[in-house]
């Protein structure tokens, strides 16, 4: 394995993904308004200040999450529209490095949505974060988008020669993701002082996630290959 | 020199009796064949005969099951990786980003191995791509044009060795002369150009030697016409 090579491709094929997307807005015109709009249903269903106060943390990882299957189903439909995926593994191209770099181009526009989704936490459940809460809130996005853009990376991969792959990449993603809602969601809480949490309790919920994203890093960037062989 | 010392020039592709598996499925049941550099062979045979498997044989994209393959002198049976970085396979799908425009497509498969920018240059200039259609997007190409940008990207990569399924299908009859037309230039220039196809007369008169793929096997047919 040449190191220098990987993070090349890996380099490449951010660019590329984020290029791709620049060009098209598929994530900023459906996606992000897709992920508000849950937010907002969310406030009509339950309509009540102190509820939505309370369950704020969960709803905002909900729709980051439900956001996610789009975000991952759309990065291999750009790879699959002209068998460019195949071409990467018949060209072969570092798997390891087109791993990386699809990962990296998934968080990076994970970041943008979970940052627009704590917005509107805050504009519509009126969620207060403190600075040391906004601390543990970058701190726990950061280390939740590792993960939740790595597992989305390696189980899309895993779909994306398959037929009816738009049905099973929910059926396997989300199973796989509850260490991540119920880390994040903990994490969250303490960090908008949900029922007078402290935010010193969100930091041992960062442990979880930091695990999560340290196994699908590893195993996605190792497994990778073939996975996207046969 | 081939790299075993001898005095005979190293071929693109040598298979001795190989034999390619598809699950239990003997796709490829002992197929010998030389094909030289510089040449334009055409498979020819039915359907389900084995033309695409042996693509992707040659491609390093299946294991070899038995016999001896070299390709471009890198033993197949061991280096497939290292085949696959000097070989460009292009089937049904071109393997483009169609939101990308042409030369940004180009250049991304240049880079994945460190392809210069005058080497993309070059390469969209062989193919005829380099002027207005430079920064159209792949999306708004004709046929054509896609599979004109798609060589264009093996050239950047270096590829020595093209193999090409079906590359005159969903072309019309001005897409095929193009292709053709940059067919015989690539091979002229050096390429190895290997095509399967259905459309004898279409793909005959551009092949420089004819293979039939029949049943899994092969036999020499002669030379295009």
């Amino acid at each position: 394995m040449n190191v220098s090579s990987t993070f090349r491709v890996a380099r490449l094929i951010a660019a590329k993904d984020l290029r791709v997307e620049w060009r098209s807005r598929v994530v900023t015109n459906q996606v992000l308004p897709f992920a508000v709009l849950v937010m907002v249903l969310f406030a009509f269903a339950l309509d009540s200040d102190a509820v939505l106060e309370r369950v704020a943390p969960g709803l905002v990882w909900l729709a980051t999450i439900f956001s996610v299957l789009f975000l991952v189903a759309r990065t291999y439909a750009v790879e699959t529209a002209d068998g460019a995926l195949d071409a990467l593994r018949s060209a072969g191209v570092d798997p390891m490095g087109i791993f990386l770099g699809k990962t990296a181009a998934l968080a990076a526009q994970l970041l943008v949505l979970e940052a627009l989704l704590v917005s509107a936490a805050v504009i519509l459940y009126r969620a207060d974060p403190t600075p040391s809460g906004t601390v543990l809130l970058v701190t726990t996005a950061l280390v939740a988008t590792v993960g939740l853009a790595s597992v989305g990376t390696l189980y899309g991969g895993l779909a994306a020669g398959v037929k009816g792959r738009e049905t099973l990449l929910p059926l396997l993603l989300l199973p796989v993701v509850a260490p991540v809602l119920i880390g994040a969601t903990r994490a969250t809480e303490s960090a908008f002082r949900t029922n007078g949490i402290a935010v010193s309790e969100g930091w041992p919920w960062l442990g979880l996630l930091a695990v999560f994203a340290a196994i699908f890093s590893v195993v996605g960037a190792v497994a990778f290959g073939s996975l996207i062989d046969e | 020199m081939s790299s075993d010392g001898s005095s005979t020039p190293s071929a693109a592709i040598e298979f001795v009796d190989v034999v390619a598996l598809i699950g239990s499925f003997p796709a490829l049941a002992g197929v010998t064949m030389r094909i030289e550099r510089g040449e334009i062979v055409l498979l020819r045979g039915p359907n389900g005969a084995g033309k695409t498997t042996l693509l992707r044989l040659c491609a390093g994209l299946l294991p070899v099951e038995r016999g001896t393959a070299r390709v471009l002198e890198l033993d197949l049976t061991i280096d497939r990786d290292s085949v696959r970085r000097r070989v460009g396979l292009i089937g049904h799908t071109n393997g483009s980003y169609p939101d990308l425009t042409v030369t940004e497509n180009v250049r991304f498969w240049g880079r994945t191995i460190g392809a210069t920018d005058d080497e993309v240059a070059s390469a969209m200039a062989r193919m005829k791509i380099d002027g207005r259609l430079a920064d159209v997007p792949v999306s708004r190409l004709s046929a054509g044009q896609r599979r004109r940008t798609a060589l264009a990207s093996l050239i950047a990569r270096r590829a020595q060795l093209w193999l090409l399924d079906e590359p005159h299908a969903g072309l019309d009859a001005e897409g095929r002369d193009e292709l053709d037309a940059v067919l015989r230039a690539a091979a002229a220039a050096g390429a190895t150009i290997v095509v399967a196809s259905h459309e004898l007369e279409r793909a005959g008169s551009l092949a420089t030697r004819q293979i039939e793929v029949v049943a899994g096997q092969t036999r020499e047919v002669g030379g295009g016409s």
